[in-house]
């Protein structure tokens, strides 16, 4: 036998010696010029790809979306697949999702901004887009969803000619009060920081653009007390939308906590709700900045693998929460032993639908479990992203869980009955195809990198040489 | 009386309409789940015919249903009494605070659970929170005669006192609210009190074993509320709290 004399301490591996262990903070600054330049140029560059891509997507929403929900308002919903007793199917699991989806551009924008977490800086503007883009759908999807769509301003909440108002008992009131809130209140949330940036766009274009952004800059000129107001109205804005954006998934779950049905009735399930919704929203963030950065021009500069870093930390913390009160959830209702709660239970785990329950649960925790803990993993793009997919494929099965198919069971068993969906398909189909039609024209109309935001961040740190290092100072900018 | 935040309450204010309560017997030991019921129902309501593929898919349309069910597993099957189920007419009905737009009401004076066609914008909430899944839905408009010729002829038979419901709402058993209306109107017409028995709900009138009785509950002499007083006597769902005025007799020798 022989010996090979063995290092006490493997060597540093090469790469990880030139890594800037702080490089989200972007040690690398180039002249203000240049970066609104780079900015500029990815925002006017359109190649043919992108083009089609529009097209196709603009295609798919006209006729999966438009077309799909005239033929549904013109022949009732009895294209869709609801029926005694799920009446309510797919529609509502899009309302779920989407506004699940809103809720991760809030929660990285607002709770980093106020936490003043430096990573957060160049992907905010692409996380608060998603928020209304994503409460757009949701909208469409509380519409396609009613009866007599035709008659949904009855909803709104003014006395009719006989002084009578909408019932303010019910859940679906304060859900329509709790998201009309939070879609004003995430539109000028977002446009808030995009005031300067406007600004930025309008003195480096011309023609129709120009006038566009003349008017959306609101003549911001970024003298010291345009500067000083914009900071206090974003922090206001910043704490204000933190319990908007609570409230908003707790009321969407009351919707089904409130009433008396088994799988439904749950005290757990607001919190429950919020932390699925950061779940979804945060894989969707993923997806998105992979896209943009893959895709868009001059980006590789803006959004670092650092960031993504950040984002799976992120991610992996918020699985973690979602299967503690998944968890939570559970447990009182199986230990509880309520007949029809068991019933129910048996029928999602054994039924004829029982594989989506296994597909959620691996995606939902298996698959962050496993790939985020990793450094290196959670640091490439194109793994995060498509991690983050998985992670929607799962978060969209688990509202396919909770609505139509707890509805499938209830205490009269002569009416159950499973569902199958129709016209719901070409419509899920083209909402998602209208949030990516408009990510793809905001992207060349609104710059999706805050470029002053990343601007002030490399100004506050810099790099300073002390002896032979190179440590990082903060300016008492903030 | 205090109010009770959790419905919303119509109070009627003119002394000519007469308060009471109106409630229903079901006796399932004789019930011979005939479903002429069904048939009256559909007649005295104008419920449209849906149509084989959506009845089969869960989208029959009757305000009123047999439901049967058997014991045991295979060879030693035997049959449970069958269970007319229509709307319970819940005292505190969960259908009615979920709707947005009071389209599902609670009418003080009948205490009974009436759906406002008019105003129902079609979100089912009210479905949803049912638990005994007795609401309806009107997924296409299967009484429009324009756009199923068939029904061109079958309009003639149309009840004029009862509305004509379209796609997008909900409906549901109304105890047969017209009959109601039509024997008060009469009885102040001649000067008298209702009588018991006088009043007939659609289903009642077309049961032939009368395994269906219909009478005020708030009056205890009433033919209703010596039947539902027997110790057969029961409710669906009882432990939910809803409060039903539907009794259901079982178990035991009839009468």
């Amino acid at each position: 036998m022989s010996y090979a004399a063995k290092p006490l301490a493997l060597p540093r591996a090469k790469e990880e010696e030139h890594e800037d262990p702080r490089e989200h903070l972007m040690h690398d600054p180039r002249p203000r010029g240049e970066m609104n330049d780079m900015m500029m140029e990815s925002m006017h560059s359109t190649t043919w790809k992108y083009w089609t891509a529009t097209g196709i997507l603009a295609v798919i929403v006209v006729t999966c979306l438009f077309y799909a929900w005239y033929y549904l308002i013109m022949q009732g919903l009895g294209v869709a697949g609801v029926n005694r007793p799920v009446y309510w199917g797919i529609f509502l699991v899009e309302v779920v999702f989407w506004i699940g989806i809103s809720h991760a551009g809030t929660f990285i924008s607002a709770i980093l901004r106020v936490l003043k977490v430096e990573g957060r800086r160049p992907f905010t503007r692409a996380a608060e887009l998603m928020t209304t883009f994503g409460l757009v759908q949701a909208g469409i999807s509380v519409f396609l969803h009613m009866g007599r769509v035709w008659l949904s301003y009855w909803m709104i909440p003014l006395p009719n000619e006989r002084g009578l108002w909408p019932d303010f008992h019910s859940p679906l009131m304060w859900d329509f009060m709790a998201i009309n809130t939070y879609l004003l209140c995430s539109t000028m949330y977002l446009f808030l920081p995009l005031i300067p940036d406007m600004a930025m766009a309008r003195d480096r274009s011309t023609g129709w653009r120009k006038v566009v952004y003349r008017i959306l800059s609101l003549g911001f000129r970024g003298t010291e007390g345009e500067w000083k107001n914009l900071q206090t109205a974003m922090n206001i804005f910043a704490f204000g939308i933190i319990p908007v954006m609570f409230s908003v998934h707790t009321i969407v779950a009351w919707d089904f906590a409130m009433a008396s049905r088994p799988g439904w009735t749950s005290s757990v399930l607001g919190p429950y709700f919020v932390i699925g919704a950061l779940h979804s929203g945060m894989a969707a963030v993923a997806i998105v900045l992979f896209l943009i950065r893959s895709t868009m021009k001059n980006m590789k500069y803006f959004l670092r693998p650092e960031h993504f870093d950040l984002l799976g930390k992120l991610m992996l913390m918020v699985s973690m929460a979602w299967a503690y009160f998944y968890f939570n959830d559970y447990l009182v209702s199986w230990y509880g032993g309520d007949k029809w709660e068991k019933i129910l239970q048996a029928f999602t785990e054994k039924g004829p639908l029982w594989f989506l329950w296994y597909i959620m649960l691996f995606c939902n925790i298996v698959v962050p479990w496993a790939i985020l803990w990793n450094k290196k993993w959670r640091r490439t793009p194109w793994l995060l992203a498509s991690a983050g997919l998985l992670i929607n494929v799962g978060m969209w099965l688990e509202r396919y869980i909770i609505i139509p198919e707890s509805l499938t069971i209830n205490r009269m068993p002569f009416t159950w009955r499973l569902y199958v969906p129709g016209v719901e398909i070409a419509l899920t189909i083209g909402n998602f195809a209208f949030f990516f039609l408009l990510y793809m024209l905001a992207s060349r109309l609104i710059p999706l990198i805050p470029v002053w935001e990343v601007q002030e961040g490399q100004e506050s740190h810099m790099l300073r040489k002390i002896g032979k290092a190179n440590i990082p100072t903060l300016s008492d900018m903030e | 009386m205090a109010t009770d935040l959790q419905n919303p309450v119509f109070t009627n204010n003119s002394e000519d309409v007469l308060a009471g309560r109106w409630g229903m017997v079901i006796d399932q030991d004789i019930c011979t789940g005939c479903q002429a019921c069904i048939a009256a129902c559909a007649m005295e309501n104008n419920i449209p015919f849906v149509g084989e593929v959506d009845a089969g898919y869960g989208r029959s349309m009757h305000w009123i249903r047999i439901e049967r069910f058997w014991q045991g597993t295979f060879p030693e099957v035997k049959m449970t009494p069958y269970q007319p189920v229509m709307c319970q007419q819940c005292h505190k009905a969960p259908c009615e605070p979920v709707c947005p737009v009071f389209a599902s009401v609670h009418s003080d004076s009948e205490d009974i659970n009436l759906q406002v066609y008019n105003r129902c914008v079609g979100t089912r909430y009210c479905a949803n929170n049912c638990p005994y899944q007795v609401r309806v839905f009107n997924w296409r408009d299967y009484a429009d005669a324009r756009q199923r010729p068939e029904l061109v002829t079958l309009q003639n038979q149309l009840n004029p006192d009862v509305t004509v419901r379209r796609r997008g709402v909900m409906e549901k058993c109304t105890f047969c609210i017209q009959r109601i209306r039509h024997v008060e109107d009469t009885a102040k017409s001649e000067g008298r009190g209702i009588k018991d028995g006088e009043v007939v709900p659609a289903c009642a009138q077309a049961c032939p074993a009368d395994a269906i009785v219909f009478g005020r509950v708030d009056d205890p002499t009433s033919k209703v509320s010596q039947a539902a007083l027997t110790s057969r006597g029961s409710h669906l769902l009882e432990e939910l709290g809803t409060l039903p005025n539907v009794t259901y007799l079982a178990g035991g020798s009839t009468k």
